[in-house]
């Protein structure tokens, strides 16, 4: 991989760590190579701010001055307006270039971006773009996230689509930033703006090359004051006058730096949202209710009596934390602490084991307009062969490796929210409403963390321990332990599906009937004042629960007869339940392409066709096109992976043979938004034991521009593995009351034994112009999830000739299938 | 509580605490390392672990009192400012997601080449089975470790060139 020694990305939460810390005793950086500029900075603000000026103002405030070559100067402003009118923390205009881009005398640049980077190198790739259309060098800039009060509101994560969408307004501000730069030294050396060239953030006049002056000597240390435009005040519109540069013209862009955040994860230098110590802090754990919709009674707090340094038992409503000055003695009281509780009558969901049976009979909360086109009925009723099938997906959860956390700090009338919540912003919105503290006076400083997929408790712990803070008057850090995080995180929605499929006489697929049905009303959102976690348990209700998604497959197939239909279900028990929804990398794309992928696959073999021949046929039926050329993408994604995998052309199932261990391959396609891929899997499944080794995958992925080609491919493997885990390991088990997933032993997941001996994931350009200067960048966060079960479930059919309907396919399933089938 | 001495990355320090107190929360807490974190506290995950007399430990389930020899952590595995062979291959590979198991990856990793500087696929495999990733790294991990592997035996190969010169 070749790439720069690159400069780390600073995130906000860089800057607040070293204010916190002190540095002086701690050579955090050892490795990471921090330009010294920036360094020098970070000492200067350490010194002028002792850390008991830093806590009695509580933070930016008194610092933004002292370092205001650092912060960007919209920022500070603001915040030095709103100290006379109000709180400490008002936004960032997204209007003001100030509020994005801050030049330095030392002809460096800062960007400030309202995204996060959960750990897929964003905050490296925005530098590509962003230092590109300044015409910078890129190891002279760094890039400042998610920080709520010193970077524009761009949503935080989510969706994949930071480069899609954020990356748009980043690279034309940048390209004003340039323009206006230009404008300066036109104006300074008299000459017109076309008789100068600018090089690496040099400006030189190109008659005579001795008149020069770099972008730090026009402009380093002041502001530009410059408006942007925003149509719709809508901050993805955001714009000046400058047009972004034609594709051709990019040079950071497509090459690969190293990720910038890669050092201080490796040396141990880096300060996460877990590490944060402030003084007077102390640490709280949860009591959650032993079963769902159980009432809290009574709290014996003689219980705890004996633990070393207990500062509080906080209980509202059903909501229970113990707060202690050291964190194991918390640990310790909440295992101690003895509440009583009383049961539901009634029990708040089915067994795992009766779930789909429960869903199937239930009658759905809500139906999408059925999707239909042409005759499906008519097409079913002629056809020369009906296959009909059902799939069965369980519910899955996030399950980070670390559990949810938060500190917060509730000093002087402010709260100051450390997280790695992927959204800070949707978090201080929402702890500000929960708290009715005013807007401007919370901030989420978002930190590095572990891995935040969608709707995390990320969001829960944040609320906990702002709602922790204020009640106890100092800095609070909550974090789950293991066994909540299984249990009480959000879980991506169970799912059924129930499809048939007609062939005419030619074996050509001439009717679909889908229907997908998800176990998902009350989804939740993100950071919402009355449905995190510890408003439901404190009794707060919202009056219409959010109705939940179902999904339809995403194919680009000219199947004449169709007819998709999308429903939700309810279970029970929809609050203070651990069986609650929320997003889920991709929050149903994994689920239903594994029903859709694997159904296509069912009717190739009932063709009889090849089945990678039997999509391209589905796709070749057509000759239109939409204005992404996703068919024409699709065709080139399936045949990139059909000739680097080595594809044989044959129908599946293979016989299988007499051996212990039976290989197979499959395929599976799918789009998610505009990025179009296929996966083939190869697969060997042991005959005696049941277990499945995804030997090989091969990934075409087709997102437009690339950005960052090395980062892309490891974010591509890391979401196929991710499939993986759900397709061989992960299910979420409960009884009628609780969750009996608790651990890493009663929720299994990959592990290195699993992991395949060959990925290649190839980055393919099938845009029919594919050197058009205005190719867009597509979102590449999760598609590579979508089509990774439907693969390996084809090819363990390949393998076996068995086709497995539910998902996981932990051994004894596979076996017990194996077993029946004569296999 | 009682007054416990601990050598840490080759500095000893004395702690008045009790003695049954997992070694994760004292050497995050009290001694303000980062590196070893907090998983599951079941020593089912590996992101807690550090290196006592060469093996890899879960810190997260060792009582204080049980440690009789110097603890490596993350932080202590660099040396005179160059990075361990290990750590170099992590970057070179860009292994990390979020990064937040890497701690458990690199030190069981280091701990596997410590003994074996040349393990197979099936070794590596093996040695690292109970180390998780949610980002599931796993793939780039083992192409790392086989990567520090190779640089670790340059280096060996160097020093004995040197030696014979
Ligand atoms: S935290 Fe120690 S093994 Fe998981
Ligand atoms: S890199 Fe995120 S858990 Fe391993």
């Amino acid at each position: 991989m070749s790439g720069a020694n690159s400069n780390p990305t600073r995130s906000a939460s860089a800057i607040a760590r070293s204010l916190k810390e002190g540095r002086s005793h701690q050579k955090t950086n050892a490795f990471t190579n921090i330009p010294k500029q920036v360094e020098e900075v970070l000492e200067k603000w350490n010194t002028a701010t002792s850390r008991r000026n830093f806590l009695k103002s509580s933070g930016l405030l008194v610092v933004s001055f002292s370092a205001a070559p650092l912060v960007s100067t919209a920022a500070a402003e603001a915040a030095a307006a709103a100290q006379a009118a109000g709180g400490p923390y008002p936004d960032p205009d997204f209007h003001q270039l100030d509020s994005w881009i801050v030049i330095h005398e030392d002809n460096t640049a800062a960007f400030y971006v309202g995204k996060t980077d959960l750990g897929q190198g964003t905050g490296t790739a925005f530098r590509q773009m962003m230092s590109d259309e300044l015409d910078i060098p890129f190891d002279k800039t760094t890039c400042i996230m998610g920080t709520t009060n010193l970077t524009v509101d761009q949503g935080g994560s989510g969706g994949s689509d930071a480069i899609q969408v954020d990356g748009w307004p980043m690279r034309r501000v940048a390209a004003e930033a340039r323009r206006i730069l230009l404008d300066m030294a036109s104006k300074r050396f008299g000459v017109p703006v076309d008789d100068l060239t600018v090089n690496d953030g040099v400006i030189t006049v190109k008659a005579d090359p001795t008149k020069k002056i770099t972008y730090g000597e026009l402009i380093g240390g002041k502001k530009f004051n410059v408006a942007l435009t925003a149509a719709n005040n809508n901050i993805d519109n955001t714009t000046g006058v400058a047009k972004v540069k034609p594709v051709q013209q990019l040079n950071m862009v497509g090459k690969s730096p190293q990720r910038d955040d890669i050092p201080r994860k490796v040396d141990g230098s880096g300060t996460w949202a877990v590490d944060v110590k402030l003084p007077g802090m102390v640490h709280a754990r949860n009591v959650k209710p032993p079963v769902a919709g159980a009432k809290l009674i009574s709290i014996d707090e003689s219980s705890v009596r004996n633990i070393p340094g207990l500062v509080k038992v906080v209980s509202k409503g059903n909501y229970v934390a113990v707060v202690c000055e050291r964190e194991e003695h918390a640990i310790q009281a909440a295992r101690q602490l003895k509440v009583n509780w009383e049961k539901p009558a009634t029990a708040a969901f089915p067994t795992s084991d009766d779930l789909f049976k429960f869903m199937r009979n239930a009658t759905p909360t809500s139906k999408r307009q059925p999707n239909v086109v042409g005759n499906p009925d008519a097409a079913l009723a002629s056809a020369a062969k009906v296959v009909e099938a059902e799939y069965e997906m369980p519910f899955q959860g996030h399950t980070a490796i670390s559990p949810a956390h938060a500190l917060a700090d509730p000093s002087n009338g402010q709260m100051t929210i450390y997280s790695n919540d992927m959204k800070s912003y949707g978090l201080r919105n929402g702890v500000s409403q929960f708290l009715e503290i005013p807007r401007d006076r919370v901030r989420v400083i978002w930190m590095d963390g572990p891995q935040a997929y969608g709707r995390t408790a990320a969001d829960d712990a944040g609320f906990e321990a702002a709602f922790l803070a204020k009640e106890i008057g100092r800095p609070v850090r909550v974090q789950w332990m293991r066994n909540e995080e299984t249990a009480w995180d959000t879980k991506g929605p169970a799912f059924t599906f129930k499809v048939r499929g007609a062939l005419d006489t030619q074996g050509n697929l001439v009717a679909l009937d889908f229907n997908a049905r998800a176990a998902d009303y009350n989804h939740l959102g993100y950071n919402e004042a009355d449905t995190v976690l510890i408003a439901q348990l404190m009794g707060r209700r919202r009056a219409m629960p959010a109705p939940g998604n179902s999904d339809i497959p995403s194919d680009m197939y000219a199947i004449p007869n169709r007819r998709m239909v999308a429903e939700v279900v309810s279970l029970p028990t929809i609050w203070e339940t651990p069986l609650r929804t929320g997003n889920l990398r991709d929050p149903n794309g994994p689920q239903v392409t594994f029903a859709a992928e694997s159904f296509i696959d069912e009717m190739a073999a009932a063709a009889e066709a090849d089945p990678l021949q039997f999509r391209m046929k589905l796709l070749n039926a057509s000759t239109t096109d939409d204005n992404g050329f996703r068919r024409a993408r699709s065709i080139a994604v399936l045949k990139t992976a059909a000739e680097t995998f080595g594809w044989d052309t044959r129908p599946s199932p293979k016989r299988p043979g007499n051996g212990t261990i039976l290989p197979g391959r499959g395929v599976a396609y799918t789009y998610r938004g505009q990025t179009v891929l296929a996966v083939i899997a190869e697969v060997e499944v042991n005959r005696k034991t049941g277990h499945v080794w995804v030997k090989r995958l091969v990934c075409a992925h087709d997102c437009g521009l690339i950005i960052n080609p090395e980062a892309l491919r490891r974010s591509v493997e890391g979401g196929m593995l991710h499939s993986l885990s759900r397709a061989l390991y992960e299910e979420v088990k409960f009884d009628g009351e609780k969750v009996t997933s608790v651990d890493w032993i009663t929720h299994p997941t990959l592990t290195h034994l699993d992991a395949p001996a060959k990925i290649d994931v190839l980055l393919v350009n099938g845009d029919p112009n594919p050197n058009r200067p205005d190719l867009p960048h597509y979102g590449a966060g999760e598609a590579s999830l979508k089509p990774t079960i439907a693969a390996v479930a084809n090819a363990i059919y390949d393998a076996t000739g068995v086709r497995l309907r539910r998902v996981p396919f932990r051994n004894a399933r596979v076996l017990e299938a194996l077993k029946a089938a004569g296999v | 509580m009682s007054n416990v001495t601990l050598k840490v990355n080759g500095k000893s320090h004395t702690l008045d605490i009790d003695a049954s107190t997992p070694l994760l929360y004292i050497l995050r807490n009290d001694l303000g390392l980062r590196g070893p974190r907090f998983g599951c506290g079941l020593g089912q995950c590996g992101a807690c672990t550090v290196i006592i007399n060469g093996v890899a430990t879960r810190s997260c389930i060792t009582p204080v009192s049980t440690v009789k020899s110097e603890v490596t952590t993350l932080e202590g595995i660099a040396k005179n400012g160059k990075l361990h062979p290990v750590q170099q291959a992590w970057i070179d590979e860009q292994v990390p997601q979020c990064g937040f198991c890497q701690n458990g990856q690199i030190m069981t990793a280091k701990a596997l080449l410590d003994k074996n500087t040349n393990p197979t696929d099936t070794q590596i495999r093996e040695a690292m089975a109970k180390t998780l990733c949610r980002c599931f790294t796993y793939y780039r991990v083992q192409l790392a470790i086989k990567r520090a592997a190779r640089a670790i035996a340059s280096l060996g190969s160097n020093r004995s060139k040197e030696v014979v010169a």
